[in-house]
């Protein structure tokens, strides 16, 4: 290497200037300002959602820090003495104490454990909407399916988080969460009983848990997820972003808006806005009062309470379960003196096993499915891809089904009916309502697709009424632009793949069900609108409506 | 059902019969012209948007301002309106401070920044070049390192591996020292211990339980042991007292109730909730969690929701001085279900 590069020869004039050039030298700075200082990111209010995950998460390690700075992990007893009178001499943990000590004595502590709850909920709130959007628009498509799978990955620790967090003020509520994760814990066969005592240190509660769940919760947990972010946005920029059909946006390009300076100035602009509002919240809004629930004990539990939201779906298939369904207990004694219980390990493992499991696999199952192996940068409409919008559809009111479970007390005294019926009605739902689901999207889907089809051939109702000179009166239909025409006509329909023989000439299992399930998802399909059919329709006589007979759209044969 | 193919293509939005890839398509119009803003053409416009964005930032620093008055203005005294107060005032002072600068941040990017829409071209994730260059690298590295031609090597070294993290695993044995399942079948309940209540551990004379009543039961002693906690856990008893023809007694507890009173565990046999919520007229027991319902009548039997199994019974008498004592441990285990449980 010669002594003399070329960035020394460069001497720049300002105090600033020799800084920057200081630090460009030694980390190659100009050529990151390169790489990003221009890159396009597509604009739709739909992006948002990821980062309003991003944001709360944020938001969460600086609420976290400063909560960690007071909260005291400890299970050992110890008399209240704080300011809030109620509770004065009551015995409880130091942990509760120390949250009662945040929320009642520390200045801003209170705002800061409502900002940091609200945002927790937000975060988890917001991951999942994020990833329904990927889902429904088909972003997971190639090149794109590891980035789902680190999504999902998100999801489930961002569960984790939200549940150690939960369980630290060891109040009432959060003693009960942990009752029943015990439960559950020792419902599993073989180990449950010894990983329940090593996760409690001996019997429950025991004195080890908060702790234990504490340094999962500010350490191993939001690393974790640290690290995944980073894959996860990595991988956004070697993929760059997808982004909505349209005119000019192609498989090929991306068209948006450059990082420096309008992107930069929303994206950040935008954390701010996201702070703010979680301020507004939190400063407004309580959200779990523990001093009204008390210290944990095993005896008392108020009734009507709640888990946290993203917790209800596995709540809620744990009330759904019956333990005993036609005199059959879902409980037996096995090899002559254990026991299995089912009624727990199934609505506790099955449906959120189902429900993670499909998610992880379903780009490679769509894929299968399709034989569709190419390179997807251009989102699907929802209603372009029935099948799947109607899959995911019928997934979410499967979840629904399960989060309204776990608040059929409170349907039940709101509403005045009996607990009893709710449980029947959400345990019918629970198998009936994902189908209904399915059907009834998958045919609003090709409805919309068929209006999309009206519009293009037949124009906009104008809503213009006129009386021709034989006395008719007709609505004029005004034809699309160019643009507007392209936005519904510029999407892929994909058809029925039967079933074909592999190089043996034989047609296997799998690939008959393949085909099966083709048929199933596109058997029926609304294919767009092709030029000579819109020429056609511009010709054609009978209820053509359309103000001028000459065809808007241009005729290509790509 | 097939082709919806009702009229024809040309008149109703139906099924297209030709293969996409056939099909002629439209041609892309490319990017819609770009419209001029408001502040783009008029430079009143333009200054009032500057001005907009400028007051979005005052109003942040007021924010900041009042979050400061209701951290040290507000004095915290021991009544909840000056906290609620406090809380309010910081959260609406961060609020303003965080909104101005980023409703002010996004209003300046999107009036009086460029809206012009660029088109960038995307690259293959992976050029055939480069995987020709990195597979001759690997296929270098590999044969460098020499583990094709030396399995000894390469089976030892992977032996060595699968075991090199089981100490990992091995070494959270002592997270507790104690993993013997019989703990779970034992309670602080035996021959002679009174029954009291919760929490203040007074003991109940038999004549103080009226028909209709509910207790909430410790045992006695239970405020003075070391692991209170892990032991209230199995302990927890709830105590009523029914007209004794309403009670379906099955052979061998005959004497387990005392004149009618019944003392079952409050334990829920599902998860481990407490089964709190009594329901005098029809003498069924309700767990608030998951709702596992118990009938009374019939030995706590579960007639609906996910438990399985019935409240464990606790034995029951009286004492000389006419205290509820119990008469034995309860016989089987209390809470929720375990393997060994059997």
């Amino acid at each position: 290497m010669s002594a003399s590069t070329s960035s020394d020869t460069y001497q720049p004039k300002t105090n600033l200037g020799r800084v920057t050039n200081f630090v460009d030298t030694r980390v190659g700075g100009s050529s990151i300002v390169k790489e990003f200082g221009r890159k396009i990111f597509p604009d739709h209010w739909s992006f948002m959602f990821g980062e309003v995950a991003l944001y709360t998460f944020v938001i969460l390690l600086l609420s976290g820090t400063f909560l960690t700075l007071f909260f005291d992990p400890s299970m050992a007893h110890t008399q209240y003495d704080g300011s809030y009178v109620p509770l004065k001499g009551v015995e409880m943990s130091v942990a509760y104490a120390s949250t009662l000590d945040i929320s009642f004595d520390i200045r801003g502590g209170l705002f800061m454990r409502q900002l940091h709850h609200w945002s927790a909920l937000l975060f988890v709130a917001s991951v999942s909407v994020h990833m329904l959007r990927v889902f429904f628009t088909g972003a997971f498509r190639r090149p794109r399916e590891l980035n789902w799978l680190v999504g999902c990955v998100l999801l489930i620790l961002a569960l984790a988080a939200g549940f150690t967090g939960y369980s630290l003020p060891d109040d009432l509520l959060s003693g009960n969460g942990l009752r029943i994760i015990d439960g559950v814990i020792k419902a599993i066969p073989l180990i449950g009983t010894y990983l329940s005592m090593l996760i409690f240190g001996g019997e429950f509660p025991g004195t080890a848990i908060v702790g234990r769940l504490y340094v999962m919760h500010i350490l191993v947990v939001p690393a974790l997820i640290l690290l995944m972010i980073a894959i996860h946005l990595f991988m956004v920029v070697i993929h760059k972003h997808t982004q909505y059909p349209g005119p000019g946006r192609t498989e090929t390009n991306v068209v948006g808006f450059p990082v420096g300076p309008v992107y930069a100035a929303k994206a950040g602009g935008f954390f701010f806005i996201v702070f703010g509002v979680v301020a507004v919240i939190a400063g407004n809004f309580q959200i779990l009062p523990i001093w009204d629930y008390g210290p944990y004990d095993p005896s008392p539990v108020s009734a009507g309470t709640q888990p946290d939201w993203y917790i209800g779906f596995v709540d809620g298939a744990l009330r759904l379960m019956p333990g005993v369904l036609w005199g059959f207990p879902f409980e037996y004694v096995i090899f002559g003196g254990f026991t299995l219980s089912l009624n727990v390990l199934l609505p506790a493992l099955v449906p959120a096993g189902i429900l993670f499991g499909v998610m992880f696999a379903w780009p490679w199952i769509e894929r299968w499915v399709t034989k569709d192996t190419r390179e997807h940068h251009i989102l699907d409409r929802p209603r372009n891809a029935p099948f799947r919008t109607a899959t995911g559809v019928a997934g979410v009111i499967w979840y629904c089904v399960m989060w309204a479970a776990a608040s059929s007390d409170l349907i039940a005294t709101h509403f005045l009916v009996s607990l009893n019926d709710v449980t029947y009605w959400l345990r019918a739902l629970f198998f009936i309502g994902p189908i209904i689901g399915f059907i009834v999207t998958r045919r609003i889907c090709l409805a919309l697709q068929r209006k999309d089809r009206e519009i293009v051939l037949h124009g906009r109702e104008t809503g213009r009424i006129v009386r021709l000179p034989h006395g008719e009166f007709i609505e004029v239909h005004e034809p699309l632009n160019d643009y507007k025409l392209h936005r519904l006509v510029s999407f892929e329909s994909p058809e029925v793949q039967p079933a074909e023989p592999d190089a043996k000439g034989k047609i296997s299992g799998t690939e008959k069900l393949r085909g099966r399930l083709s048929r199933f998802f596109f058997e029926d399909r609304v294919a767009p609108v092709t030029p000579a059919e819109l020429a056609a329709a511009h010709s054609h006589g009978g209820h053509d409506e359309v103000e001028t007979a000459e065809s808007k759209a241009e005729i290509s044969s790509r | 059902m097939g082709d919806h193919s009702h009229g024809s293509p040309k008149s109703s939005g139906t099924v297209a019969t030709a293969g996409q890839s056939e099909v002629e398509k439209f041609q892309d119009p490319g990017l819609p012209p770009h419209r001029p803003r408001l502040a783009d053409k008029d430079p009143r416009a333009e200054k009032r948007a500057e001005k907009q964005v400028a007051i979005l930032f005052v109003i942040s620093i007021i924010g900041t301002l009042l979050f400061f008055v209701g951290y040290f203005a507000i004095r915290l005294d021991e009544t909840i309106a000056t906290l609620r107060l406090q809380n309010f005032l910081l959260g609406m002072g961060t609020a303003f401070a965080m909104l101005g600068i980023g409703v002010g941040i996004v209003h300046w990017a999107k009036t009086l920044m460029p809206d012009h829409e660029i088109a960038e071209e995307r690259h293959a994730v992976r050029t055939e070049e480069d995987r020709v260059i990195a597979e001759t690298m690997v296929t270098e590295i590999i044969e460098e390192t020499g583990i094709k031609r030396r399995p000894l090597i390469r089976n030892t070294l992977l032996g060595a591996m699968i075991l090199a993290p089981l100490p990992a695993i091995g070494i959270l044995r002592d997270l507790s020292e104690d993993l013997n399942p019989d703990v779970l079948r034992h309670t602080m309940w035996d021959a002679g211990v009174r029954l009291t209540r919760d929490p203040s551990g007074t003991p109940i004379k038999a004549s103080d339980v009226t028909i209709g009543s509910a207790f909430h039961v410790i045992p006695e002693g239970l405020n003075e042991v070391e692991h209170k906690l892990e032991e209230k856990a199995k302990a927890v008893v709830l105590l009523m007292r029914l007209n004794p023809e309403d009670l379906h007694v099955s052979p061998g507890r005959e004497d387990w109730n005392y004149n009618g009173i019944v003392a079952y565990s409050k334990i829920c046999t599902h998860v481990g909730c407490p089964v709190a919520l009594y329901e005098q007229q029809t003498h069924h027991l309700l767990c608030p969690c998951h709702q596992s319902t118990f009938d009374l009548t019939q030995e706590c039997k579960v007639i609906f929701g996910p438990a399985t199994h019935a409240l464990p019974q606790l034995p029951i008498s009286v004492d000389d001085e006419g205290y509820l004592v119990a008469t034995s441990d309860f016989h089987e285990p209390v809470g929720p279900s375990f393997w060994e449980r059997g």
